[in-house]
Parts: C-alpha cells; sequence; structure tokens
C-alpha cells in the first residue's frame, strides 16, 4: 500500500504532532514490533489507523514503528493483541506525550 | 508481630492507580473521610494524559465537591445542544436552545481536561492524599491466595502495599487487562477519537455562535463524516477556544483506508464546519480510545483487595456522550465502600467490596447502561445505513422540500416517500425502526 492509497499523501499528520510536547525516552521505546515476513490484516492496517502516522511499510513488507510522535492511544496494541506482533508498554512515568488542554 | 511482618504491614488504606476523573474522586473522597490514600500517576501531572471532548455534567461532580464552581477552571456553561446528521455537503439538525440554562448553578460545563484535571488533583492532595507523578504503575501484588494486596511501579523500590487497590488507569488500563482481571478490549468494541483544539478570540466565538459572556454551543454530528463507519464528530466552544474531533470503532477503521486526521481534516473543511473554525490557531492535536461496548462489555468490577472504576469498568453511555460523569461517579462509590469497610474495620474481600456493584445498580451509571444495551450491536450492525444512506436520504428530503422550484407538493412527497422505499425497502425501513425501538427502550 502506497501513500497516496492510505491517505497519508494527502493529509500530513507530522504538521498536526509538531504541536505537541512530548518528552521522549531517548533509545527506549516503549513499542516494538516483533520480527516478522507479513504483517497480520491489524498490523497492516496500523500503516494508516494510526492516528500519530507512526508506522510504516517497509519496502519488503514489512511493517515499521516510529513511536516517537505516539499519542499513546492504545490503538496498535488493541488491533495486534490476538496476533503478539507488539511488544506494547506505556512509556516510563513522566515520558511520552504531554497534554496542554487534552 | 516480628519486624519483617511489620514491615509488610501496609502503610497506606488505599492505593489508586490513575488521576483522571475516576482516580481523582475515589482518592479524594477516600482522603477526605480520614483515609491514608496513595495516588499513582504516569503523567507530569493530573491531565497531562488526559483526553475527553470535553463537557463536564455538573451532577456527578457536586455530589463529591460542592462549591467546585468556585473554583475549578470550567469555560462556558452549555445553553445549545446541536445534534446533527450530516452528508457531504449539508447537515439537518436539531437544536435546543434555553435561557433555563443561564441558571444560578449550570448544568453542563465545556471543560480542557489537562486544566481541569490539574484542579480535581490539586483538592486530591489538599484532602491530604499523596500522589506520585511521572510512575507507572506496572502490575498488582498478590498473596499466596491471589488477593491483590499492592503495586509495583517502573520506580525502584519495594512493592507498596495496601489492603485495596482502586484500578483507574484508563480505557487502556494495562495493569488490570495484564492480571488477568478483565478481558482485553476488542476492536468492535471501542473507538479511536482525534482531536484538535482550535483558538480564536473569545468576541469572534461568541458573534459565531450568536453567545453571550459564558455561554457556549455543542455539537454532535453523525452521517457520511465517518465515510461509513460506526462513528460521530463533535464541536464544542470552550473560552477562548473550539474543541473538535471525530472519532470511529477501530474494527471499522481495519476495515477502511481512511487515516483518523484524514477524517478530521475532511470533518474540519465540511461546508457547515469550515466557517466556523476560519482564522483560528491550532495548538495541540490529541488521539485516545474511548470504550463503547456498553453494558454487555462491563467487566467484572471488584475481587479480593481490587475495585475497577471509570472507562477501565467501560463505563460510557455512547448514546448521550457521556463518560466524565459515569467515572466520577463510579469513583466516589467505589471510594465510599472502602471507607464504609475501613471504618467496620472489615476484610476487603470480594464478598465485601461487592457492595460497589450493588451500590451502582441503583445509580443512573446501571440504569442508562442497561437501558442502551442494544444499541452498541444495532448501530455496528446497521452502519451502511444509519451512517451512510439515511444521512443521505434525510439530507435529500430536505432538499426537495425547502427548493422552490415550481414542482407541486404532492410530487414533492411522492418522491421523498420513494427515494426512502428505494434506498432501503418498507422491510428495510420497518426492520431498522423496529431494532431502533427495541434497542432504545
Amino acid at each position: 500500500m502506497n501513500d497516496a492509497m492510505n491517505g497519508k499523501g494527502t493529509v500530513k499528520v507530522e504538521e498536526k504532532l509538531y504541536q505537541n510536547r512530548y518528552l521522549v525516552d531517548a533509545g527506549r521505546p516503549h513499542i516494538r514490533v516483533k520480527p516478522h515476513q507479513t504483517p497480520s490484516r491489524g498490523l497492516l492496517a496500523m500503516t494508516h489507523l494510526c492516528p500519530a502516522g507512526c508506522y510504516n511499510l517497509s519496502e519488503s513488507g514489512q511493517v515499521e514503528v516510529s513511536a516517537d510522535g505516539c499519542v499513546e492511544c492504545g490503538t496498535c496494541r488493541i488491533v495486534t493483541q490476538t496476533t503478539g506482533e507488539l511488544e506494547w508498554n506505556y512509556p516510563r512515568g513522566g515520558f511520552g506525550v504531554l497534554y496542554k488542554f487534552g | 508481630m516480628s519486624e519483617t511482618e511489620q514491615d509488610a504491614s501496609p502503610r497506606f488504606d488505599a492505593i489508586v492507580v490513575g488521576a483522571g476523573p475516576s482516580g481523582n474522586a475515589a482518592a479524594y473522597v477516600m482522603a477526605r473521610e480520614g483515609l491514608n490514600v496513595l495516588q499513582i500517576e504516569r503523567g507530569e501531572y493530573s491531565g497531562s494524559k488526559n483526553v475527553q471532548g470535553a463537557i463536564l455534567y455538573a451532577d456527578a461532580l457536586e455530589k463529591i465537591i460542592p462549591e467546585f464552581r468556585d473554583e475549578a477552571p470550567l469555560e462556558r456553561h452549555v445553553i445549545e445542544q446541536r445534534i446533527w446528521t450530516m452528508d457531504d455537503r449539508s447537515h439537518t439538525g436539531v437544536h435546543y436552545r434555553s435561557d433555563d440554562f443561564n441558571e444560578e448553578k449550570p448544568n453542563r460545563y465545556t471543560i480542557l481536561r489537562a486544566q481541569f484535571d490539574k484542579w480535581f488533583n490539586s483538592r486530591v492532595r489538599d484532602a491530604g492524599a499523596t500522589v506520585l507523578f511521572e510512575t507507572t504503575v506496572t502490575e498488582l501484588v498478590r498473596d499466596l491466595s491471589g488477593k491483590v494486596i499492592g503495586v509495583r511501579t517502573d520506580r525502584s523500590g519495594n512493592p507498596i502495599m495496601a489492603p485495596v487497590v482502586v484500578l483507574a488507569e484508563g480505557v487502556n488500563g494495562l495493569v488490570g487487562q495484564r492480571s488477568g482481571l478483565r478481558e482485553e478490549l476488542k476492536p468492535d468494541t471501542v473507538a479511536l477519537a482525534v482531536k484538535e483544539m482550535h483558538f480564536l478570540p473569545r468576541e469572534v466565538i461568541e458573534a459565531r455562535f450568536n453567545l453571550q459572556g459564558n455561554e457556549g454551543v455543542v455539537i454532535e454530528a453523525m452521517g457520511t463524516i465517518t465515510k461509513g463507519m460506526t462513528g460521530t464528530g463533535f464541536l464544542y466552544t470552550n473560552e477562548e477556544s473550539i474543541s473538535i474531533g471525530i472519532g470511529c470503532i477501530v474494527e471499522d477503521f481495519v476495515d477502511s483506508a481512511e487515516t483518523p486526521y484524514g477524517l478530521l481534516e475532511a470533518f474540519k473543511n465540511h461546508p457547515s464546519i469550515k466557517p466556523l473554525l476560519a482564522g483560528s490557531e491550532i495548538k495541540e492535536y490529541a488521539a485516545h480510545l474511548i470504550p463503547e461496548g456498553g453494558y454487555r462489555a462491563i467487566p467484572q468490577l471488584y475481587g479480593d483487595g481490587w475495585l475497577v472504576v471509570g472507562d477501565a469498568g467501560q463505563f460510557v453511555n455512547a448514546v448521550h456522550r457521556e463518560g466524565s460523569n459515569l467515572a466520577m461517579t463510579t469513583g466516589r462509590i467505589a471510594a465510599e465502600t472502602v471507607v464504609m469497610l475501613t471504618r467496620k474495620r472489615e476484610a476487603m474481600s470480594a464478598a465485601n467490596l461487592a457492595a460497589f456493584a450493588r451500590r451502582l445498580e441503583e445509580t443512573f451509571v446501571m440504569k442508562d447502561l442497561r437501558k442502551y444495551k442494544g444499541i452498541p450491536n444495532l448501530l455496528h450492525g446497521g452502519k451502511a445505513q444509519f451512517f451512510g444512506t439515511y444521512p443521505r436520504l434525510i439530507s435529500q428530503a430536505m432538499q426537495t422540500w425547502f427548493r422552490v422550484d415550481g414542482v407541486d407538493k404532492k410530487t414533492k412527497e411522492n418522491a421523498i416517500a420513494r427515494s426512502f422505499r428505494e434506498a432501503r425497502g418498507w422491510r428495510g425501513m420497518i426492520g431498522d425502526t423496529f431494532r431502533l425501538v427495541r434497542a432504545w427502550r
């Protein structure tokens, strides 16, 4: 699925995330994708479903995550809980997104 | 008693996991009644991880802090509710506005959760509770019989012990789910909502929405804005900002190719919405899950040494868009149950904590959730009709009716009736009506 198909090309989520405040726990990502050949339907869906656009499909067909802009909603955890493709924890206390308005 | 046993004895009467509306309500009530309470929150402050529309329903908070209006950061009191069904170019609305809502003690307010929660939590600390921020609870501690006797956190150190743990950890509460106290959330009973904060001068907001002073308007919208998925949009007026958002059931997002932010952008650019936001400055983008499963998704609410409250317990009335009031009410009643047992020196056993669930049955919380128990399945099962076909038909019918074009009214009536019949069929319409009435009553 390319960016035009999944809609990422039309709306830039990076511009939205730019408004937010984060304290990134450098070197300690709170979400990891386990090694896989072919992503499940749920994990693949994260490439359009993640509200922070953290998931991308690599050229060789695997789903990758970069959680720096994560808003900690938990959607990816919910859609992959039966497949176990993600290692998911909340960021360490004090790290992650910090809402001023909520 | 030996020294080791003394060390293991609880310092706190209760631990509350989370500092949202339910956790703050629970911690405040227990601390006010003299219990030694520890509240643990993973954010930098209460509210820093929390997201809501947001509308505050005064009644639930009044029962906890009657004088809240004098000190809580409130935005606008709601005098007008608009409910819209939308197609791509139109909206058909039911609006209710009343000067009766300009009362001494208004019934509903818009709030900004990060600021409101911070205030609520300051009251928790004033009442004597200890609050640990920037600390994530990682697991429950149990004794050999399985009774919950404390928690472990991501701060180094020994487990923290207490006779009872109140889990107010929110919709995506890992502690209770990973401990097997309740089932994992399912993609078809949880919605993902995204939201933006749009800032405008207050005079502009007041002129655009026909408001004076701190009066406010809230809009709830459904229709083609969710592209055939089960979901709703909202727009709420704050003092100097507008909260706008849209959310859909996660399973529907999985099946579609839509992005949440793409939906939000399309909603913002709808011809009925765009002029309301014109010239605004965006200052925040947020996303959150909403438990939408209703009565049938409510998990086991208590056990030996634990209780669950708020979103973690699926306490959301999806039909009326109520959640924080259910959160505060369940937090308060959990706290009152713990206070009662502590005073009577009774054990925090499942049998004794069952009083929490029994008391909830007597409140609007369980009565409302039970009343609408069939709605989530109905809407989800009929999403093509309820979020696509009917909103389009209603818009077309309105336009046919209001456009004056030389066609006689009887012909227009027939055309409208025919459009519904052709789109849904008599059997379909009767079935939809029957199912809706059955689910609603």
